[in-house]
């Protein structure tokens, strides 16, 4: 390069609005429940920014959103929602329900398709119908309804093993036998405390904390829950569907 | 001559429509004159460098030092910057000094703002952190972003502490030990060994002493810091600012190393 190439014009030094904040984010759908679970680190670069900020929140009895990606961006995309579902429940007296939750989603995020937010999200919940139910989005609010879904900086660690190990790909059924389409609720907390401790291993920006929602399907059979050490209930309502929280402490380095 | 209310106290522009002749012509409400040359903050000019930040027992400290550099000159070295908001919030920033004095500005009219109001409420450090991440987020989604990072700490008079980072992206998170700039390489580490896990027990003494020691390393590895400095804590009685001081520091060994002293071959 010549030097009047660079004379040319004034070299412009843009502003970058956005950062990655690491982490890994998790949901897991079966019959009449889901898991969501994320790791509480946040990060940026190799800096721990902090230990403790949680990515996963609860919007309803019913419905869990993880936010993975840009925290600003993350957290102001968070607040906008719940703000959101007040203002239905002012007008409705009643809950959103989780499908219409996760098409408010993609019209928020479609909605700044010119300045994305930078996050994955990842709704999880119980349907109208009471099936256990994972929505996942990319930044722009293409979303669909699946059984597992993990998002994030370790996403390329977590979800072959839980393709594996949910959606059994790569493993032929016994002769005579056929995969279940549904695990029990005990088998996915097992596959979501193993991700994450597997990812922490593995991936610099994981660890520090694990939080799991679990959300019950109404009337559903408690499952043993009460026996998990730690857990909490978070339900607001007795009536329909319950909202428990299990926190784990994961590796510090 | 144009005598549109929405052209009062603007430049003429005699190329557009010099006579406002009828029918009135279209004003869109966002005519920017100077659209062309509005400048937005593009990098930091003068910055202040590190802050530091620790619970302890009886409330929050916070240290910072008094230098303002002009790139790599250590342009202005009495400068504050830890500020005391409201009656229970210290501010500490650092980055861009121009934009955190337009940031004092704005804190302090929210506080006379709210004083005004005299509903018995107060704006605690909680208060102050949301409504400056807001602002930061909002100023970074418009490209146009105040280029600081600021730690706020606080402590409300039933003694709950409360401490917080906030950047020019609108990035927040909170800790029992925070750090900004070359801080959170060199003085997080120090703080997180000497404070988690003990936050209900250091006493202020031991608080003093934690930051003291991670503003003397800093001074002896950041060349843009400065061995003049102010602590200040929030305890659940008010808010102190520390006058200006300094520490001992030793170069007495930088003789002996070959391409520190002076040397003769």
């Amino acid at each position: 390069m010549s030097d009047t190439v660079t004379l040319a014009g004034p070299q412009q030094r843009q502003f970058n609005p956005y950062s990655d904040n690491g982490g890994t984010i998790l949901a897991v759908a079966g019959a009449n429940f889901s898991v969501i679970a994320g790791d509480t680190r946040q990060s940026e670069g190799y800096n721990i920014q902090t230990r403790y900020a949680p990515k996963v929140f609860r919007l309803t009895d019913k419905a869990v959103l993880a936010v993975n990606g840009f925290a600003a961006d993350g957290n102001m995309f968070v607040k906008k929602v719940k703000q959101r579902l007040e203002w239905y429940r002012h007008a409705h007296s009643k809950d959103m329900p989780l499908r219409s939750i996760a098409r408010l989603i993609q019209s928020m995020l479609y909605g700044r398709r010119f300045f994305p937010y930078y996050v994955y999200n990842i709704l999880g919940g119980i349907e109208e119908d009471g099936s256990g139910a994972v929505y996942s989005f990319d930044p722009v609010g293409s979303y669909e309804r699946e059984t597992c879904r993990a998002a994030g900086a370790a996403q390329s660690l977590v979800q072959p093993f839980l393709d594996n190990q949910i959606y059994f790909k790569n493993q032929v059924a016994a002769p005579g036998t056929s995969h279940p389409s549904h695990l029990p609720l005990s088998d996915v907390l097992a596959l979501v405390i193993d991700s994450f401790t597997s990812a922490t291993e593995r991936h610099i920006e994981v660890g520090d904390g694990l939080e799991i929602f679990i959300v019950l399907a109404r009337g559903a059979p408690i499952h043993g829950l009460e026996a998990i050490q730690g857990i909490q209930e978070m339900t607001s309502n007795a009536e329909g569907e319950r909202v428990f929280i299990v926190r784990r402490v994961l590796k510090y380095d | 001559m144009d005598h549109h209310p929405m052209n009062w106290g603007r430049p003429r522009n005699d190329m557009a429509d010099p006579y406002g002749t009828y029918p009135i012509p279209q004003r869109p409400m966002n005519t920017q004159t100077f659209e062309d040359s509005v400048q937005h903050t593009q990098q930091p000019i003068v910055t202040g460098a590190s802050v530091l930040a620790i619970k302890y027992a009886n409330g929050v400290m916070l240290a910072a030092d008094n230098l303002a550099s002009y790139g790599s000159l250590a342009r202005f070295k009495d400068v504050k910057r830890v500020i005391q908001v409201g009656s229970s919030t210290i501010v500490g920033a650092s980055g861009d000094m121009s934009d955190f004095q337009y940031l004092q500005r704005e804190l302090d009219e929210l506080v006379i703002d709210e004083i005004t109001h005299s509903d018995g409420h107060n704006l605690g450090a909680k208060e102050i952190h949301e409504y400056l991440s807001n602002l930061l987020y909002a100023r970074r989604s418009k490209i146009n972003p105040l280029w600081n990072s600021l730690l706020v700490g606080g402590c409300s008079p039933e003694g709950k502490r409360f401490l917080a980072y906030v950047d020019l992206l609108g990035t927040t998170y909170s800790a029992s030990t925070l750090a900004t700039g070359y801080g959170a390489y060199i003085a997080q580490p120090l703080l997180r060994k000497a404070v988690e896990g003990r936050e209900d027990t250091l006493t202020e003494a031991e608080a003093v002493k934690i930051l003291e020691d991670s503003l003397k390393v800093l001074y002896y590895r950041d060349a843009r810091s400065l061995n003049k400095y102010q602590i200040a804590k929030v305890t659940a009685q008010g808010v102190e600012i520390s006058d200006s001081k300094s520490q001992d520091t030793t170069w007495g060994f930088a003789e002996g190393i070959r391409g520190y002293g002076a040397q003769t071959q």
